[in-house]
């Protein structure tokens, strides 16, 4: 008979978003025999394991209902770091924020990083994350020379491009469904000083967002285009790109004092004495349909009558973590919480699908309050968000009344997606369907991705509330033989 | 109906307003664990709803098997955010009757395996800061009344002990609610003598869920609450008097 879990291990777990949520038993483990521990009680106690980061996907990918849920957080050690090489040894607990942290006074940056400076390197792992320079460099999972893996009867192998390529590249990006990261080998990038050289640039429509995207890809290090989802007709698509790009050798006259943490750090006042842990707050009432209208729309006038051509200097973290200037953000979104919905689509068709999503918002009543716009290149990984294109990833409120909305208007959208070739990300994700998920990725990539979960999960203990969502049936199958599970999973394929 | 709760577990689902309340959150498109003694009846219900539905043969008086049971269904819910105790016994008990069996049963089925039900639902919850509990306590537990001592007793300790869980999880963003139904056609009611204003179980199904949205003691239909009101009013030296 199945053990007892100790109720005070039981948590409400949101996804980041806040608009969706469950209950686990949650565990933190500090080093590789406790975690150990953890798989071991899950195998007694029958439950399934759901292995969690920092918490900072949107939707439910580290979510995982009524299952042992294992808090990597603790596991946060820096493991090696050798300053002439920039390669680094990490515990998968190891987040962003500690990493740039430990290595930018040497004169070295993460190869790739999130909006967000919080996640974790194991969750970097799991999503395969990319960051504004995606076209140029791929994503975080084209810069691991190595990881540590556990699988869940608690061996572990130290896993590399070389010796086991199918594990490498299904691993990484394979959402915590093949085992759990303990660490990670890291190469960094060598940086001249801590400023990237930035310039602004306004587009009138979205059209024109493209173009210039195009124009500039080629001499850009990073790209990043923010769209005002509220204007309509003629304006439709219109916004700013961000275009930075780092200082070469000498260019910086005291790289020493630039690369310094504290010239990095994001200010913690705004306008030099309003505290930025209450900005949320403020943000509240103003974070609806007609608040952020105006938002969007002061932002865009904003850099519109700022001056052109006019290159100006912003710190790393500066740049790269636009997601952390304003505590708790999402908060302002009220009990509700949000979703991001975004979707990669390839060049060819990406601009008519895009312009499609944000008809369709205005048509079901809930414009996105925020729209970001990347350009993207395709990688090995199997499951792999990544094409030749663009991705646009749109914020929308939930509250109780528009839910519903939100859900139906994500599977309409779905449908644009798909046809025009695109593809998903589960770190954002919480409204994909098992056909579209399906339908984006194809059977073989899902038959070879499962067969590589037989493999290394044969008790099928690991999943979340994501991969029950998106796979299904797959999960009912914990006390099951490999052969029966190997049986379903040929029916839920077929 | 659109209710708020996906994961619900019904003690007391294989008849009366209990079933009507596991039917009625089947409707709503949550999943629900049903929880009785009589495995027929319930299995009806799961027979029509898939795997919305799962059953549970159970006695609330086996306390000690309580807290396996309830982690088990949560697990196979795949999480909880509402409990109801609806299983309740009132045996026909004559006016001279003193029959400790009869009182025990009904003591043991209204109240003690709602504390040893409600005391597992309020500990996740604690934990979790989040779910509804609701138990089906009576406008009988108001008063005294000559007609059924131990029942009357039952109903009022379990609307004491409603009350408490309230005081002690609201902070916690728990909601208890307190349900007094006045005169439901169930099995129970059925053939006894001076009902009025009677409702079906079904209706009164619908208002309990409306009125556990929001918390507090809930009279169902409302206007029991005025009633209770005055009855609550008459002095003790007239009440006896009363063929109540």
């Amino acid at each position: 008979m199945a053990s007892l879990l100790p109720n005070d291990h039981l948590e409400r777990i949101k996804g980041w978003g806040g608009a969706v949520a469950s209950d686990g038993y949650v565990w933190r483990p500090s080093t590789t025999d406790q975690l150990k521990d953890v798989f071991a009680l899950a195998g007694e106690s029958k439950r399934l394991v759901t292995i969690r980061g920092a918490g900072r996907s949107y939707g439910d990918a580290s979510l995982g209902s009524e299952n042992v849920v294992l808090d990597m957080t603790r596991m946060n050690r820096i493991l090696e770091w050798d300053p002439a090489t920039g390669v680094i040894r990490c515990e998968a607990g190891v987040t962003i924020e500690q990493l740039w942290k430990y290595c930018i006074p040497d004169g070295w940056w993460p190869p790739v990083v999130s909006g967000t400076m919080y996640p974790t390197l194991g969750g970097v792992l799991g999503m395969n994350i990319h960051g504004k320079n995606n076209f140029k460099v791929g994503p975080i999972g084209d810069h691991v020379l190595a990881f540590d893996f556990m699988f869940t009867n608690g061996e572990t192998r130290t896993v590399n491009r070389e010796s086991d390529v199918d594990l490498f590249y299904a691993a990484i990006g394979g959402f915590g469904m093949l085992g759990v990261f303990t660490s990670v080998t890291l190469q960094m990038k060598k940086v001249y000083s801590g400023f990237l050289e930035v310039e602004s640039i306004v587009t009138k429509d979205l059209h024109e967002l493209f173009e210039v995207f195009l124009e500039r890809v080629p001499q850009s290090d990073y790209l990043v285009g923010w769209i005002d989802a509220f204007a309509t007709g003629s304006k439709l698509g219109r916004g700013q790109i961000h275009q930075a790009n780092y200082l070469k050798p000498g260019e910086d006259p005291n790289p020493a004092q630039s690369l310094r943490v504290e010239n990095q750090e994001l200010p913690n006042n705004i306008l030099g004495f309003f505290p930025k842990s209450v900005v949320w707050l403020f943000l509240r009432p103003l974070t609806n349909q007609l608040g952020w209208r105006f938002v969007n729309w002061a932002k865009y006038l904003a850099s519109a009558i700022a001056p052109k051509g006019k290159k100006f200097k912003q710190s790393h973290a500066g740049f790269a973590f636009l997601l952390d200037y304003v505590p708790d953000w999402k908060r302002s979104y009220g009990p509700g919480g949000l979703i991001q919905y975004q979707s990669f689509i390839p060049k060819e068709t990406a601009e008519a699908a895009f312009r499609k999503q944000f008809e369709m918002s205005k048509a079901n009543g809930n414009v996105p309050l925020l729209a970001v716009f990347k350009r993207h290149r395709p990688d090995k990984f199997l499951m792999s968000h990544a094409v030749d294109g663009f991705s646009l990833a749109l914020d929308y409120k939930v509250t109780e009344s528009n839910r519903e909305a939100i859900w139906k208007l994500a599977r309409e959208m779905n449908e644009v997606v798909l046809a025009a070739g695109g593809r998903f990300y589960f770190a954002k994700d919480a409204t994909l369907t098992p056909d579209a998920f399906k339908r984006f990725l194809g059977a073989e990539t899902i038959d070879k991705f499962l067969s590589l979960k037989r493999k290394y999960d044969p008790e099928n203990l690991l999943a979340t509330d994501l991969s029950k969502r998106l796979l299904g049936d797959l999960h009912s199958l914990t006390n099951r033989t490999p052969s029966q599970v190997s049986e379903k999973v040929e029916s839920i394929i077929s | 109906m659109n209710l708020p709760w996906k994961h619900a577990i019904v003690l007391g689902a294989s008849s009366g307003i209990g079933k009507a309340l596991a039917e009625e959150l089947l409707k709503s498109g949550a999943r629900v664990a049903l929880v009785a003694r009589r495995m027929e009846a319930m299995e009806s219900i799961a027979s029509t709803n898939g795997d919305k539905a799962l059953v549970y043969a159970h006695d609330v008086r086996d306390y000690s098997a309580i807290p396996r049971l309830f982690q088990q269904i949560t697990k196979d819910l795949g999480g909880l955010d509402l409990v109801i105790y609806a299983s309740g016994a009132m045996p026909a008990v004559d006016e001279h009757e003193y029959d400790f069996a009869k009182d025990r049963e009904m003591l043991e089925t209204n109240l003690l395996g709602g504390v040893a039900w409600l005391d597992e639902a309020a500990k996740r919850f604690e934990q979790t800061k989040t779910g509804t509990i609701v138990g089906i306590s009576s406008v009988a537990g108001e008063r005294g009344r000559r007609g059924s001592p131990a029942y009357c007793t039952s109903k009022a300790a379990i609307t004491t002990f409603l009350e408490s869980l309230r005081n002690r999880l609201s902070r916690y963003g728990v909601t208890v609610v307190t349900i007094k139904p006045g005169f439901i056609d169930t099995e129970m009611t059925r053939g006894k003598p001076g009902i009025f204003w009677l409702i079906s179980a079904e209706e009164a199904a619908r208002r309990i869920l409306d009125a556990s949205r929001s918390g507090g003691t809930a009279y169902i239909p409302g206007r029991w609450r005025y009633v209770m009101f005055v009855i609550k009013a008459i002095p003790s030296f007239v009440f006896k008097h009363l063929p109540v």
